[in-house]
Parts: C-alpha cells; sequence; structure tokens
C-alpha cells in the first residue's frame, strides 16, 4: 500500500515530505488540499489534522501531521536505504537535528513572513507591510552569513554529505529566489551558492520540481 | 566528565535540564546573562553562532538548540530513566509530530505573551496590547486542540510522558506564573489535568530547585 500525502505540490510543506520520499525510494500517493477554497479548514480535513495543516500522511492506519516529524519518521524507518540521510552515528543525527531546528525556527520564520507579505496577502487584497519584510529580510541575511561560515567548514549543514537538514531548506530557499526575487542573498555568498547548486539539483528534488510543473 | 549546559536562568534550557534529570544523567549549568548580552560575546558565538541558549558541551562534542538536544540524550540513554521516546518508530513519529506543533503552534504565541508581558523594555521589546491580545487568542485555539486530544490521550504523543509533553513545562511554567494567564490552563479540563500531572513531576521540581 503506498504511503498517501496530503496536500498541494505547491505547498513547502508537502515538498519537504516528498523530497525526502523521493530520496528514499519509497512510493506515494499525492492527494491535492486545495488551500484557496479552505479545504484544510473543513471537518473532513481537520479529522486528519486537526490544526488545520498541510501536510498530513496516512501509511496504512498510521496516520502522522507536522513535516519535520514525517520526514525523520521515513529517514528513520528506511534508514538501510540511505543511512547518511539522518546520521551514522547517535552524534551526527544529532547535528541534523541541530541544522533541521535552525531551518524550523530561524530561517523558516523568515522566508514564511516574507511569502506572506509579498505573495499571500496582496493576493488576498490585503497591503503589505513592507517595514515587516524589511526586517526579516535583514534577519535573513544574517542568518545566510551564518550558513556561510557553517558551510566553509563543511560541504554540508550537518557534515559532508546531505542530510535531512539540507534537505528540509530546498522548498523555502526555492521561494527566496524565484517568486520573492532574493536570490542575491544566495548568489553573493560563495559557499552558499555552491551548497544551493549541489542540493537543488539532487535528482530527487528536481522530480519533485517537475511534479510542481505538471500539477500546478 | 559531565554534560556542561549553558543558561540554566532561562526557559529554553530548562527543557535540556529537565531531560537530563529524567534520564538521570549528571550535569553542571554555566550561567549565561542575556541582559547583560552575554550571549553575543564573540566566545559564546563560537559555542552558539545564533547567540541562542541553550547549548551543550559533553566532552568535545558541542550541541545547541534544546529540541535537538533533548532528541539526542532521550535515544543516547534510552535503557536509562524515563523512557521519553516510546517503544516503536510510530511512537517516536508521534513524540516527534507533537514536539513539532509545540515549536511551530504552541511556542509563537505564547513566546510572544513571554516577550511583551514579561521581557517588556528588554531585548528591543516593547509592550504591545494588539499582539498580547492576537497572541491569547492562538494559544487558545491550539489550547482548544490540545484539550480534544488530551480526552483521548492521557499524554500528547499516546499512553506515556514523552519529550513532547517535557518541552512544553518550561514557557507554560511562564503562562500560569508571572504572564498571569494560568487561566487558559484551569478553564480547560482535560489540558488542566495533564498540567496538573506533567507539573508535579519529581524531575520538573527539582529544576525548579536547581535553578531558584
Amino acid at each position: 500500500m503506498v504511503v498517501k500525502v496530503y496536500g498541494p505540490i505547491k505547498a513547502a510543506c508537502p515538498q519537504r515530505v516528498l523530497a525526502c520520499l523521493l530520496e528514499l525510494g519509497v512510493d506515494f500517493e499525492l492527494i491535492g488540499v486545495d488551500l484557496d477554497s479552505n479545504e484544510h479548514k473543513q471537518p473532513g480535513f481537520l479529522q486528519k489534522q486537526p490544526f488545520g495543516q498541510v501536510p498530513v500522511v496516512e501509511d496504512e492506519d498510521f496516520r502522522l501531521f507536522e513535516s519535520r516529524a514525517i520526514i525523520r519518521y521515513y529517514a528513520t524507518k528506511y534508514g538501510d536505504k540511505n543511512r547518511k540521510l539522518y546520521g551514522t552515528t547517535l552524534e551526527e543525527k544529532a547535528l541534523v537535528d541541530q541544522w533541521l531546528e535552525v531551518e524550523a525556527h530561524h530561517f523558516n520564520d523568515m522566508v514564511y513572513t516574507i511569502v506572506l507579505q509579498k505573495l499571500v496577502i496582496p493576493k488576498m487584497g490585503g497591503k503589505t507591510d513592507h517595514d515587516l519584510v524589511q526586517n526579516c529580510e535583514k534577519k535573513l541575511e544574517q542568518v545566510f552569513d551564518i550558513y556561510e561560515q557553517r558551510l566553509s567548514k563543511s560541504s554540508h549543514l550537518a557534515g559532508d554529505w546531505f542530510t535531512l537538514a539540507d534537505l528540509s531548506h530546498l522548498p523555502g530557499i526555492r521561494y527566496l529566489v524565484n517568486e520573492c526575487e532574493l536570490s542575491h542573498m544566495v548568489r553573493d555568498r560563495k559557499n552558499v551558492n555552491l551548497w544551493w547548486n549541489d542540493i537543488s539539483n539532487r535528482p530527487a528534488w528536481k522530480k519533485v520540481m517537475q511534479l510542481f510543473h505538471e500539477l500546478s | 566528565m559531565v554534560v556542561k549546559v549553558y543558561g540554566p536562568a532561562y526557559a529554553s534550557p530548562k527543557r535540556v535540564l529537565l531531560c537530563l534529570v529524567e534520564k538521570e544523567i549528571e550535569f553542571e549549568t554555566v550561567p549565561v546573562d542575556l541582559l547583560a548580552g552575554e550571549n553575543l560575546t564573540p566566545d559564546f558565538l563560537k559555542l552558539q553562532p545564533f547567540g541562542s541558549l541553550p547549548v551543550i558541551q559533553d566532552g568535545d562534542y558541542t550541541l545547541f538548540e534544546s529540541r535537538a538536544i533533548i532528541r539526542y540524550y532521550a535515544e543516547k540513554y534510552k535503557s536509562q530513566g524515563t523512557d521519553l521516546l516510546g517503544k516503536t518508530i510510530e511512537d517516536q513519529g508521534l513524540v516527534n509530530q507533537w514536539l513539532e506543533v509545540e515549536a511551530h503552534n504552541y511556542h509563537p504565541p505564547l513566546n510572544n505573551l513571554v516577550l511583551h508581558i514579561m521581557f517588556n523594555g528588554h531585548f528591543g521589546i516593547v509592550r504591545n496590547e494588539q499582539v498580547i491580545k492576537e497572541s491569547e487568542e492562538k494559544l487558545g485555539k491550539v489550547l482548544d486542540v490540545y484539550e480534544d486530544r488530551l480526552s483521548k490521550s492521557k499524554y500528547l504523543a499516546g499512553d506515556f510522558f514523552s519529550l513532547a509533553d517535557l518541552s512544553h513545562l518550561p514557557f507554560t511554567n511562564y503562562l500560569v506564573g508571572p504572564v498571569g494567564k494560568g487561566y487558559m490552563i484551569k478553564e480547560r479540563k482535560h489540558v488542566s489535568a495533564w498540567w496538573d500531572d506533567i507539573s508535579t513531576r519529581p524531575s520538573w521540581l527539582k529544576v525548579l530547585e536547581i535553578c531558584k
């Protein structure tokens, strides 16, 4: 039975899960959820995900939500397919978790706010808070400076190979270099640029982008 | 050699202290004064480049982000002390799910309340009543989901106390204490019972004692 992933392909968090499943070669079925018509706030969906957020996965009779919990689960369950994705020792695994937490708390909040203010709110007829955007962009530059330093010591965030910590950044950086028109944040930093070119050219991510273009 | 935990006076490091006590792991604490900017010195930034607390040093191994640290020790010492991860990988999946819920849905509005009510005038915070009102509303909606969940399950991830419940203690302690909004917990029958249970664990009382 294939893993069912509920959520639109255009949203960042489902993309995170799909990238992970593709890295591990786990078959899935993507079931769209229409955020524009508020499908995620309807009783049917709230039964699966009580906070009304995407994605949620159903794997036989096991249901799980929160994309960073889902990717940890599958990287553990199918660890034999890619040992390095979530660390080969507990110390390596903890560094993956550390940079996953950095992505979740220092990076994601800024990107989320920028996307909300620059893309979502205008689309809904509202007004962008430019001061807030400028503030977030400034903070994001500082985060990228730290990444630049880190990536001068290792090719990827948690060490010298691709892990869940790098994977978790893919959807957010995709937004930054495309719709948010902030690609200079990546391109102006030598090590971040090398890292982004490496992780965004992985076959699994390219497949997610292919689905993104096919289904959007 | 004992684990060094930086910043015990603050809430996020208390997640780590609580985990270490539950797992019966020895530690020592190193004070860091945020109000005096001790987290922004070059020496501290070498340990934790974002200037955040906590960070731990375990021999020559350094780790930051409290939820990464507690996952590490819960797994490394799985067979010692309280089992905070559950028995199967599905159990662990649910623990991680509710840890993520705490991190993304519960913590942000609660952190706003803490900053605006307790730390007004520090860290560039100016108390904003609109932020307080909106944050309380958001937190209330999250607690309504918790109320439903805890009516079906004794703890968040299942019938066992886990990292997910543990992670809520330090900041919820602020909520029912100096933030002055304990009614948000008390007014919800199952959330209240859950809070009474987890906040009277001997390990938590020990952490509060250590950090007095």
